[in-house]
């Protein structure tokens, strides 16, 4: 109602966009000009070589999972459209838009296999310190203590069956080892490295050996004690001779790369070989050099490795499961035994027909680890530990939750990133980069250049047609246009800075389209307005009544537009989730653009002489728009048509008003006086009413 | 044009109309007659599904000096002169080009044709197959999408609107649509790409809004349609639509002008030959969009009301008035037809009081 303060609203409301742009500029790495998509700009070309382990044979369904892992991880991060296709029906092609920065091109890169490994033992992330060399000899009770951390780490749970009741204060889920107090609950903590940085660094840095490690011979020397606070500084060689000697179990200068004994299950210790120990010794996860990761491990041997965040490091067994055994991973707030919603989220996993019942076996030989603190498995994604959690009991239903451990539990974005990494982290097969290279747009930029001119050309008929329509309600057409053109322009170049949205060719032809989409809203605004006039308002009336109208009919018909794109914006990938945030976007802005400009604008030009007289050429001259024609009623249910009216010189309204000015005319005449304007800004209105 | 804002007013006033619902027969005739044709377009003809969708040859010419794009465009309109080649270039000294799928001796042909333009030998041009970039799982993932959409709308529309009916017609009048834009691209043969596609979805949005605009219209005449008995609920409906129709024939001549121009200008004058695949999706389905919305949507709705035992029974009631009045009328010697032609919907629905904005005001002081 207030016309100067809604046209305020949309005055911030614009500074604000381009305010956001000029300090992206400024200040970050925004551009004044939206970013453009792969065929308008080009981009970077990766080309993926599958590597085939044993000469299986890929299947087109392995590259088209592929394929569609990869969209997803793409997806993921913006809305940019990247094109990924196959090659010869091996090679995958992804071509993304721009200059991606690394950890885009990462994503794609990343050869990520997710595995499940039976943690064997943990460490401390540094290698051994030489000075615990002096064989102080080890086999001293730190064994047992490694569940001294389990307080923050996570929990891995029968779905639905029982949850940790965590709720409790009663802790016992830290209290791994022995005793059975865990009765409460089916899931513990035990020591591993939650998404987050679950672990601290600022716990006792023990490197827990493995309790039974006398049945591989890998020795007693325990590496921890805490000796290993700081990062060793020694040179390496020392640290290797440290680490040789420690490793070298039964002192033979060799390191054997045979189990000692064969071992019986995943989880047997038999798999810490020397070999292996002399690795785990050596690995120094604070160095993110070690942390790339890569893949390429091999599922059937005992994998040394780092934590993802380099918090620990870890002895792990050859793969129980791989990523592709898990059906789906969400997140979640967690729920209790009662049913009540816990203020901390938790991972659920969902695994196949076949991983559900592996996972039950596996599950099955870790709860009856629970008292040597082996019953823990490591997922792996990238041959890097992103989370360790352990299990209290089997869990046969093949689905699972991960949880946090109490008063350390994951944040709704740890659960996230976790549910991620696990339901997108599995690609089938491992694939190495053959070749990454600029890539030109694919279409010729005078293709580009033409295709706008047409756009201009059809804009101008655009003008041409509303000015012989509506005549000087043109002028508001135009400049609604304007507004909405400059806003979507600025709230593009925004969102392609914070978003990383791109404007392809088909975003380009949206944006057209979406022109006629925004001036449909202007037509019925104006047709409404005319219809009120048409039923004898008078005009300012007429605007408030017509607006009214309109509105319902606009906001209806946008709140179709705006169901389609938030639709298919969630549950589409690709080039049509592009589409799906152009209409939205252009749908929101017309909204905006009729409601704080059009209409005011309308309000405002309304008090003016041109416009509120009903002006031959302002759009509005109510003699022009028939005013007259609606029939007048007569009483007992009949009309008098407009010629009858005429002949009885109008209604009685207009007579006496004719008549008033016929006797001003002549007082005007007999003394020049002027003549009391009582008739307002409607005057040329006949009132039928 | 003065004489467009006077059909305006007549149609608005009901001095002139066109009995749009009435006739529906004959709509219904004519969209069966193009919903065939657009059937048996798509089974002959078909569509022809463009390289993202099934894949095509990728050429490869390394090493050469000339990166410029026209060459490969020429080559290709030598071999298949109906195709659109993707031509980019990669790193500093290789181009790639990318077709449909080709046949061995185009293949070989292209080869050598392009190995001339670009001046490399032809064992620098490798020839491979590509896969679709647009794959089967992207387009499971739009149509699970859709469906969700569509079920959504229409439960968002019979909310809205309070009757199913208008949800049904708005359905109808979509899924005509999106037929007969398939139809006649199918019918055209143009290559069918992801921008197509887009096109075709921006239609479904179209079709559905200006469906809502008109019957939001119908809505707000036919309120309290049967509290009264001058008029039928289709004659309200009726007028209704007649009552959009300029603002119809208005927005579709704004959307479709932007269209057109990249549709004619641009890609037949210009020759921007990347852009007319969306264009002509557009352009035949937004006139189709407001043709439907006017010529099935609304009759549509009609019918399927004129089933309601309530509006029937007031349609009966209404018809039985008219005769009464035109006998009253015959009896008193006047003119039976002028008796009835008074009977113009609208214009009888008790308005609110106005009270004092009713007075006339006295010219604004300028302030």
């Amino acid at each position: 109602m207030r016309p100067w303060r809604t046209l305020a609203l949309l005055i911030t409301l614009v500074a604000v966009v381009f305010g956001t742009l000029a300090a992206g500029v400024r200040w970050s790495d925004a551009s004044w000009t939206p970013n453009l998509a792969l065929d308008l700009e080009g981009g970077t070309q990766i080309i993926l070589e599958p590597q085939v382990e044993g000469g299986g044979q890929l299947t087109a369904s392995d590259i088209d999972q592929a394929i569609e892992v990869i969209r997803q991880r793409v997806d993921s991060s913006g809305v940019a459209e990247a094109e990924i296709t196959s090659q010869g029906g091996q090679n995958i092609v992804v071509a993304l838009p721009g200059q991606p920065d690394e950890s885009t091109l990462d994503l794609v890169r990343r050869s990520a296999q997710t595995r499940f490994r039976v943690l064997l033992a943990e460490g401390a992330p540094e290698p051994v310190d030489p000075a615990m060399l002096t064989p102080e000899d080890g086999s001293d009770g730190t064994d047992g203590t490694e569940d001294a951390d389990g307080t923050d780490d996570p929990v891995v749970g029968g779905e639905g069956t029982e949850e940790p009741d965590t709720a409790e204060p009663g802790g016992d889920v830290t209290e791994v080892p022995t005793d059975g107090t865990e009765g409460t609950t089916d899931g513990a903590g035990l020591p591993g490295t939650g998404v987050g940085g679950a672990t601290s660094m600022a716990r006792p840095l023990e490197p827990t050996e493995p309790t039974d490690e006398d049945a591989t011979g890998t020795e007693g020397e325990d590496a921890g004690e805490e000796a290993t606070e700081e990062p060793s500084t020694t040179a390496p060689q020392d640290l290797e001779e440290a680490a040789f000697q420690l490793a070298d179990a039964d002192g033979d200068g060799e390191l054997s790369d045979e189990p000692a004994t064969e071992p019986t299950s995943a989880s047997d210790q038999a798999w810490v070989t020397e070999q292996v120990a002399f690795d785990f010794y050596v690995l120094d996860c604070t160095d993110p050099a070690n942390r790339i990761g890569g893949g390429g491990d091999d599922p059937d041997a005992p994998l040394v490795t780092c934590a993802q965040d380099g918090t620990a490091k870890y002895i792990l067994g050859p793969a129980e499961l791989e990523g592709t055994d898990i059906a789906s991973a969400t997140s979640g707030l967690r729920t209790n035994d009662q049913g009540q919603v816990l203020n901390d989220y938790a991972v659920y996993l969902d695994f196949t027909a076949e991983g559900g019942r592996i996972f039950n076996e596996v599950t099955t030989r870790l709860a009856t680890l629970t008292g040597t603190g082996q019953n823990r498995f490591a997922i792996v994604l990238d041959t890097l530990v992103i989370s360790a959690p352990q299990v209290e009991e089997a869990i046969p239903n093949g689905e699972a939750s991960i949880t946090g451990s109490p008063g350390n539990g994951f944040t709704q974005q740890e659960a996230a990133t976790l549910a991620n990494q696990l339901s997108f982290g599995a690609l089938p097969i491992n694939f190495t980069v053959q070749s990454e290279e600029q890539i030109s747009a694919t279409l010729g930029s005078e293709q580009l250049q033409r295709g706008l001119l047409a756009g201009l050309i059809g804009l101008l008929l655009v003008v041409l047609y509303s000015l012989l329509q509506y005549r000087g309600l043109a002028l508001i057409t135009v400049l609604s246009l304007v507004v909405a053109g400059a806003l979507t322009f600025g709230v593009i170049a925004v969102l392609s800075w914070l978003q990383g949205y791109r404007l392809s060719l088909p975003g380009v032809a949206g944006l057209i389209v979406a022109i006629g989409i925004t001036a449909d809203s202007f037509v019925v605004y104006f047709e409404r307005i005319r219809d009120e006039v048409r039923e004898g308002r008078r005009l300012d009336a007429a605007v408030d009544q017509g607006w009214k109208r309109a509105r319902r009919t606009i906001l209806a018909s946008d709140a179709v537009n705006l169901l389609a794109a938030v639709v298919l914006y969630f549950l589409a990938v690709g080039g049509v989730r592009g589409f799906a945030f152009t209409l939205g976007l252009t749908t929101i802005i017309d909204l905006v653009v009729v409601f704080l400009f059009t209409h005011p604008t309308m309000q405002l030009l309304v008090r003016t002489r041109f416009y509120g007289g009903g002006h031959r050429f302002s759009g509005l001259d109510p003699e022009h728009l028939g005013a007259s024609a609606a029939p007048a009623y007569r009483g007992r249910g009949s009309f008098r048509s407009p010629a009858e009216r005429e002949a009885r010189g109008g209604t009685i309204a207009e007579r006496r008003a004719a008549a008033a000015r016929a006797a001003a005319a002549d007082r005007d005449d007999a003394d020049g006086g002027d003549a009391d304007d009582l008739v307002g800004t409607g005057n040329t209105a006949k009132e039928d009413r | 044009m003065a004489s467009f804002a006077q059909f305006g007013n007549e149609l608005y006033s009901g001095k002139r109309s066109y009995d749009i619902v009435g006739r529906r027969r004959r709509w219904f005739m004519i969209s069966a007659v193009l919903l065939l044709l657009s059937v048996v377009l798509l089974l002959t003809r078909g569509l022809n599904p463009g390289i993202e969708f099934r894949g095509g040859s990728e050429f490869m010419i390394s090493g050469t000096a000339i990166t410029d794009q026209q060459p490969a465009h020429d080559a290709l309109a030598e071999v298949a002169p109906t195709q659109e080649a993707r031509v980019s270039t990669v790193g500093t000294n290789a181009v790639r080009v990318q077709t449909e799928e080709l046949t061995d001796e185009e293949t070989t042909e292209l080869r050598e044709l392009l190995a001339e333009a670009y001046e490399v030998d032809v064992n620098d041009v490798t020839a491979s197959f590509v896969g679709p970039t647009w794959g089967q799982s992207v387009t499971n993932k739009a149509l699970r999408g859709l469906v969700i959409f569509l079920v959504l709308v229409t439960v968002v529309m019979a909310l809205y609107f309070r009757r199913w009916t208008m949800a049904a017609g708005a359905l109808v009048a979509l899924l005509h649509d999106l037929v007969i834009t398939v139809g006649l691209y199918a019918g055209v043969g143009f290559e069918v790409t992801p921008a197509t596609v887009i096109g075709f979805l921006t239609i479904l949005g179209y079709s559905l809004y200006d469906t809502v605009v008109v019957f939001d219209k119908v809505r707000e005449n036919t309120e309290g349609v049967l509290d009264q008995s001058r008029y039928t609920y289709a004659e309200a409906a009726n007028l209704a639509v007649n009552q959009t129709l300029v603002r119809s024939i208005n927005t579709s001549v704004l959307a479709v002008l932007p269209v057109a121009s990249i549709l004619f200008v641009g890609a037949f004058l210009l020759g921007a030959g990347t852009l007319r695949d969306i264009a002509l999706a557009l352009f035949i389905g937004m006139i189709v969009s407001t043709a439907s919305s006017v010529f099935i949507a609304a009759p549509v709705e009609v019918a399927l009301r004129g089933r309601n035992p309530a509006v029937r029974e007031h349609t009966e009631k209404v018809m039985a008035a008219r005769e009464r009045r035109a006998a009253e009328a015959a009896a008193s010697g006047e003119d039976p037809e002028a008796a009835l032609a008074d009977a113009r919907p609208g214009g009888l629905v008790a308005g609110a009081h106005l009270g004092q904005r009713a007075q006339p005001r006295r010219k604004r002081q300028r302030r």
